[in-house]
């Protein structure tokens, strides 16, 4: 009863949101927690994702090629997931949320940008990821998305529920 | 974002350039200090003049000694320069009081050595008989495969079968009674013959010749009776290379800087040994081939039908032994066939897909790493003699008094190695000590007494330590700056690690494995602070003279690790080994138990498994996929207009002409062609046709094949029409005008082609790709060429050849690439195609067969090699170490499929590798580490054959052991590589600063351990004195070089030759050797086949050298320089270059003429003494003073000053500046 007792009413939330959405207090707070709860489920996909990478990246030893071919067509769905959801918070003007999301997307700019000549989508090159340095970035890099999406993911809740309560 | 940056080798970055390590950092401090040093040295040069100059006046009386002295060089006793040099000039440091040059000391060496090398001087010069000599005499030696050698020689030996006596096998030690310490550990060895075992028994032990059909004269040879010099069983079994040659400087050098009374006793020596061998040579062949004609089955000595040399010795021997090893040999190997058909299927059956995925690698790396063959109970059936001698505890501790006692006693005689370092001067403590009694004995490092067979070598010995001993020669601190004539007039040889002397005689031949750093350090955090690269370097397929090989049922292995069972091995008891990189302790199987060698049960560490860290096993079909595949060569070849301009055509197919009964094969080899310009053209040659039919599909975007079948034909049985085609080939296209090249699609028909069996596919191209798939745009700017900021495109435009050669490798296809373009070509590009496939990669810039006869020669030459070494197919390679040490970064031709695992479409003897070592967990509780390669290949016989390479160094814990034992060669070699992969992931000013700071972090690192030297001083151990240099010599080489003008592909090219050259050959290509020709005597002098080989001493790479009344050789590896100065001789050039002066000598000579003069023959047997040791015959350029060409010549001396880079003593104050920073 209480999730949509707020949405009539809502006047007090107006003032917490600030200027920007002044002029329909209404739709910029359901929009705030729709984002939040898009980015909740988004982020559900990229732990998955994020889990996939690893156990690929440790099945690697066995077969670099097969191994690079799965991966390869999984990281511009992650990065456009990411993307599209840091331009979602920008829309809705969460600032501290799309701030704690832009080092992963500048990260996320800068792969792209310094990835291997490669024909395909993708930034796994099989001759180059059983060099122990890019391998164990790579493991590295995988660990870190994990724990980034996990916590990203209690945050958005948090977010979410934050959102609904203070109004 | 910076890990990212850094991430291509933060590791890397760790360790070569801690300065650079960083990641957007990089550029700056890396551009940062560049930029002082630009500065600085501005700076500098307004006082390098001034100080220069100073030393300069200090050098003047040693460099006006030099200038005149480079011929009577060989008269002067070195050591008296030296003495002038030190006490007129400098102070010398205290440290250095007791401790001798250099040059005193390899004369210590030598002496140790007189006995080993000149056997092999006189077995050269004396045929037939002497063999005995020089296989006995290599008892001394320490190589492993020694006792090998005698056999190889007894079965040819043409007396043997005809000798009756039945001398005990204790005969031979008895008969070469002064080499007790060699003989005991030796004494069942060599004087078993091999024993007789029941027909049919497993075992079979073949001695033989792994050569190519190229080095045949050296097989012959060593087979036939008639032993050349270089087919002596040197110690280390490497004949036609440096080694041997080394060796004979050695005792050649010997009469250079030593006193008469050295060289006397040294001579002495010889004739002694002479002696004693040629009794042993008289006597021994008779017992050896007495007992094993009393054998019944000698068959298993035979060689294997897959040796080239096979049917010498056969013939040299009886032939009737014939069948039976034949018929035991095939055994095997077709109950292999049928079980893996399935397995074939597999592989096959994704030809088509272009999708990357290979079907093999899980299975391969399963074959090589995997599955371990129960034969615990074939071994049951093995007809292994009853276990009773198992009560018999005498065979195993026998051997053991025999170390620990002979390592003081003996030293002399078995410290055998040639490639003795001055570091190591306590194995020649006891001789050097009579000579030089200023010597200071390095004892620094314990001894271990254990013999691997009984002991666990890993245990209790920790901490090694120098600290309460004299310094090791390779301590000795030198002044760099103050060093005039840093080079040795020698060769440098690679350091033998400080192990006992059992170890090291065990050990394997740095020819093929060697490591940076002889002594490991401890822990990772040691490693770092002595800021030198950890890795190997490897020639794992090199042909090798003398190779044990083994037949037997049972493979051993560690069941955890996979490691082959090793010398460096412990055995607890009889029945248990421990493994040395797992430590898990395994079964010894029941048929191990039986010494085929002694016919003795129950000696499990006799066997030559652990006999010898090179062998060959051949593998039973547990290592196979599917059947052995056939030789199958495919010619793929550019004939475009370009290509029929440059004339390339006509030397192929006249070198396929005459080398087509040499290619490596048996009768199932099979061989095509294809022709493309804008379209591709196929050749069916099926058996029966009148004459080649030419197929020829111009739908190059959806490329199929014509006639699948009859398109790889069997090279026996279309012979005719091989031949047919190949004269007809190079007048096809004369008048062709497709100036296009559709190089793209005619290698995806070629991999079409080839991917049901594998094989290589050598593709000829003389421009850039223009149409179809894999097209490429010229990306070079010529007036970048000397830039001296970013040099671009050093890393490839497109993946399509690297996905190309990925899926070749899935299907065992290797693509050699011959570039001969005058063009810019995109090698960068292109080079892919063989990078990841392990192929081979030639370029010859500005090929043209009549404008450019040179280059035409180096490709007959090179394609004379090409086609007839040794090959292997399906091959993968597994680098294996002690458990705590992990591999980091692998460098060479090939495709990385495991973290240990190389898959090497194809293997050739010219291949070498690199590998980043990290030390990941601390190796306190192990004294020693080892390292062992094992190649899985099938030979070109059809045979799955394993070649393991097993290396032992020793641990260390101090800083000081660490630079003690550093391989200044190999470390450098190292860092090449690093240095090519930074330069394509990062920039070339990145990897250059790289090798800077290589450079400035070990020195200041080093001088920071030792507390005791002024700082002002750039000082580096002995044992580092040539880093620098080299390193100049590196930042000089056309890969990297900066402000010269080099063409992107010139430099791509030698970037590829780093990756993948063995260090031998790549050592000769960053620092070149110089000699001085015009006055060569015979003092020193080697013999060779009965050819005096004069061995004039090496000068340092500078002008300074080079006086006008003088001619000089420079050998860069794949060219001769011979250069003339103006004021030369003219007698010498008269009766060397067959002109009457100077000004008469052509512009462009590439030959020395034959004349029958001193000097002429003089010159002539040194510089095919330098040829032949070395598999690509290198071209020979005569440069007058005044030739245009003599720029080429001038940019080798890297010790000069030139426009755009420092000259040594710049480099060293810069080097110096940043350390005191």
């Amino acid at each position: 009863i209480e999730w949509f007792y707020p949405e009539g009413p809502a006047p007090p939330f107006s003032a917490g949101t600030g200027a920007a959405a002044c002029s329909s207090p209404a739709t910029a707070f359901t929009f705030a927690a729709f984002c939040y709860m898009l980015a909740l489920l988004l982020t559900a996909a990229l732990i998955f994702f994020a889990i996939w990478h690893i156990i690929a990246f440790d099945e690697l030893r066995l077969n670099p090629i097969a191994q690079c071919n799965t991966l390869n067509p999984l990281v511009l769905p992650e990065y456009l997931i990411h993307a599209f959801f840091c331009v979602v918070f920008l829309c809705a003007a969460e600032w501290l949320t799309l701030g704690l999301n832009m080092p992963l997307l500048a990260g996320h700019i800068w792969r792209c940008m310094s990835r291997p000549v490669m024909s395909g989508p993708g930034l796994y090159d099989p001759t180059t990821i059983m060099n122990a340095d890019i391998l164990a970035y790579c493991q590295k890099e995988g660990w870190c998305k994990l724990a980034f999406y996990l916590l990203a993911f209690f945050y958005y809740l948090y977010g979410m529920i934050y959102v609904l309560v203070s109004s | 974002m910076s890990a990212p940056a850094g991430s291509p080798h933060p590791a890397a970055g760790a360790r070569i350039p801690p300065k650079l390590g960083g990641a957007a950092a990089p550029a700056g401090p890396g551009l940062g200090p560049a930029r002082p040093q630009q500065n600085g040295p501005a700076q500098n040069q307004m006082q390098v003049p001034s100080g220069y100059g100073l030393h300069h006046q200090n050098y003047i009386a040693p460099s006006g000694h030099y200038s005149q002295g480079p011929g009577k060089m060989t008269s002067l006793p070195l050591d008296t320069q030296r003495e002038d040099y030190y006490s007129g000039l400098y102070t010398v440091p205290t440290q250095n009081v007791v401790t001798p040059s250099t040059a005193h000391q390899q004369p210590g060496a030598q002496q140790m050595y007189g006995r080993g090398p000149p056997a092999p001087h006189i077995a050269g010069s004396t045929p037939g008989s002497f063999q005995g000599a020089a296989s006995s005499a290599s008892h001394l030696h320490m190589s492993a495969s020694q006792p090998h050698s005698s056999f190889v020689n007894h079965y040819n030996s043409p007396a043997m079968y005809s000798a009756n006596s039945s001398v005990a096998s204790q005969g031979f030690p008895s008969t070469c009674g002064h080499y007790t310490m060699s003989t005991v550990s030796n004494a069942a060895y060599p004087s078993v013959s091999y024993p007789s075992l029941p027909a049919g028994d497993p075992y079979g032990q073949m001695f033989t010749s792994q050569n190519a059909p190229t080095v045949r004269p050296v097989t012959d040879n060593s087979f036939s009776g008639q032993n050349t010099a270089i087919s002596h069983p040197s110690p280390l079994p490497p004949p036609p290379s440096q080694q041997h040659h080394q060796q004979q400087s050695l005792s050649g050098y010997s009469t250079l800087s030593w006193s008469a009374a050295g060289l006397l006793s040294a001579q002495d020596n010889l004739v002694r040994n002479h002696t004693g061998s040629l009794a042993a040579a008289n006597n021994n062949p008779a017992n050896t081939v007495a007992d094993s004609l009393s054998c019944p089955v000698m068959q298993n000595v035979l060689p294997p039908k897959s040796s080239p040399v096979a049917p010498t010795v056969l013939s040299s021997a009886s032939s009737a032994r014939m069948p039976p090893t034949a018929n035991q040999l095939v055994e095997p190997v077709a109950s292999v066939t049928q079980p893996s058909e399935l397995l074939q299927q597999k592989g096959v059956d994704s030809s088509s897909t272009t999708s990357s995925a290979s079907p093999m690698p899980n299975s391969y790396d399963a074959l090589e790493g995997g599955s371990y063959p129960d034969m615990l109970s074939s071994a049951a059936s093995s007809p292994a003699p009853d276990p009773t001698p198992e009560s018999d505890p005498a065979p195993a501790p026998a051997p053991a008094p025999a170390a620990p006692q002979p390592s003081k006693l003996a030293k002399p005689f078995g410290y055998g190695y040639p490639t003795l370092q001055p570091g190591y001067q306590n194995a020649a403590a006891p001789l050097n000590a009579g000579l030089q009694p200023g010597n200071p004995v390095y004892s620094g490092f314990q001894q271990y007494p254990q013999y691997p067979g009984m002991n666990q070598l890993s245990s209790s010995l920790g901490g090694l330590s120098l600290q309460s001993s004299p310094q090791p020669e390779s301590l000795r601190p030198v002044n760099l700056t103050q060093e005039r004539n840093i080079l040795p007039t020698t060769p440098v040889w690679a350091p033998v690690p400080n192990l006992n002397l059992e170890l090291k005689k065990l050990n394997c031949s740095p020819d093929s494995f060697r490591c940076t750093l002889t002594n490991i350090p401890q822990t990772q955090a040691l490693l770092n602070k002595a800021k030198l690269p950890l890795g190997l370097l490897l020639h794992p397929f090199r042909d090798l003279t003398q190779l044990p090989v083994i037949t037997s049922n049972t493979i051993v292995r560690c069941r955890s690790c996979r490691t082959y069972i090793n010398p460096f091995v412990s055995f607890i008891d009889q029945r248990r080994w421990k493994c040395n990189l797992c430590y898990r302790v395994n079964d010894v199987p029941e048929e191990f138990m039986y010494n085929p060698l002694t016919r003795s049960y129950g000696e499990p560490h006799k066997r030559p498994e652990v006999q010898n860290s090179t062998v060959e096993f051949i593998a039973s079909s547990d290592y196979m996929l599917r059947p052995p595949q056939p030789a199958v060569y495919l010619f793929v070849l550019d004939v475009s207009h370009n290509a029929v301009e440059a004339g390339y055509l006509t030397i192929l197919c006249h070198s396929l002409l005459e080398n087509l009964d040499k290619l490596p094969g048996d009768s199932r080899t099979r061989i095509g062609f294809m022709t493309f310009d804008s379209t591709i053209h196929f050749y069916n040659l099926q058996e029966g046709l009148s004459q080649p039919q030419m197929l020829i599909v111009s739908d190059i975007d959806d490329v199929f094949l014509p006639t699948p079948d009859s398109l790889l034909v069997n090279l026996y049985e279309s012979k005719e029409l091989i031949k047919d085609l190949l004269n007809a080939l190079p007048n096809m296209f004369t008048n062709t005008r497709e100036t296009h090249s559709a190089l793209g699609p005619a290698l995806q028909a070629a991999f079409k082609l080839m991917s049901p069996t594998g094989g290589r596919v050598s593709v000829f191209q003389t421009q850039l790709p223009s149409l179809g798939a894999g097209l490429l745009q010229s990306r070079e700017d010529p007036n970048q060429r000397s830039s001296t900021k970013v040099v671009q495109h050093l890393g490839p435009a497109t993946d399509f050849y690297k996905k190309l050669a990925l899926d070749c490798s899935g299907q065992q296809t290797a693509v050699d690439l011959f570039l001969l373009s005058s063009q810019y070509s995109d090698l960068a590009s292109l080079a892919c195609m063989s990078k990841y496939s392990a192929g081979c990669i030639y370029y010859y810039p500005s090929f043209h067969y009549t404008h450019n006869p040179s280059q035409a020669e180096k490709l007959q030459k090179d394609l004379k090699r090409y086609l007839t070494r040794k090959i292997g197919f399906e091959a993968v390679m597994r680098i294996r170490c002690t458990k705590g040490l992990s591999m980091h970064t692998f460098h060479g031709n090939f495709f990385v499929r495991s973290t240990d695992l190389l898959s090497l479409a194809n293997i050739n003897p010219d291949a070498g590798f690199a590998v980043q070592l990290s030390i990941e967990e601390s190796l306190t509780d192990t004294s020693l580490v080892c390292f062992q390669t094992a190649l899985l290949y099938t030979s070109s016989k059809g045979e799955r054959r394993i070649r393991v390479h097993t290396l032992c160094s020793p641990v260390v814990s101090s800083l000081a052991d660490v630079y003690a034992g550093v391989d200044v060669q190999a470390a450098i070699c190292l860092l090449a590589n690093m240095a090519v992969d930074r330069s394509v992931s990062s920039s070339l000013s990145d990897a250059r600063d790289a090798l800077v700071n290589a450079v400035v972090d070990s020195l200041s690192a080093y001088g920071s351990t030792v507390s005791n030297l002024q700082h002002s001083a750039l000082v580096a151990p002995s044992s580092l004195k040539l880093f620098p240099l080299y390193v100049l010599a590196l930042l000089k080489q056309k890969a990297f070089r900066t402000g010269t003008s080099t063409r992107l592909d010139d430099r791509v090219y030698a970037m590829c030759q780093i990756k993948s050259q063995p260090l031998v050959h790549l050592m000769k290509m960053i620092h070149p050797n110089l000699y001085r020709i015009d006055r060569l005597t015979d003092e020193g002098a080697v013999h060779v086949n009965d050819r005096v080989v004069p061995q004039p001493p090496l000068q340092k790479l500078s002008a300074e050298k080079l006086t006008r009344e003088g001619a000089f050789l420079m050998d860069c590896g794949s060219v001769f320089y011979i250069w003339i100065g103006k004021g030369c001789d003219n007698n010498f050039i008269e009766d060397v270059l067959g002109y009457p002066n100077f000004a008469s000598i052509p512009q462009k000579m590439t030959h020395l003429p034959e004349l029958d003069t001193l000097s002429s023959e003089r010159a002539r047997s040194f510089i095919t003494w330098l040829r032949d040791s070395r598999p690509l015959s290198p071209v020979l350029h005569v440069v007058k003073d005044e030739s245009p060409a003599k720029t080429e010549f001038f940019q080798h001396l890297i010790e000069d000053r030139t426009e755009a880079a420092f000259s040594y003593y710049e480099f060293l104050l810069h080097v110096q500046q940043q350390i005191c920073k």
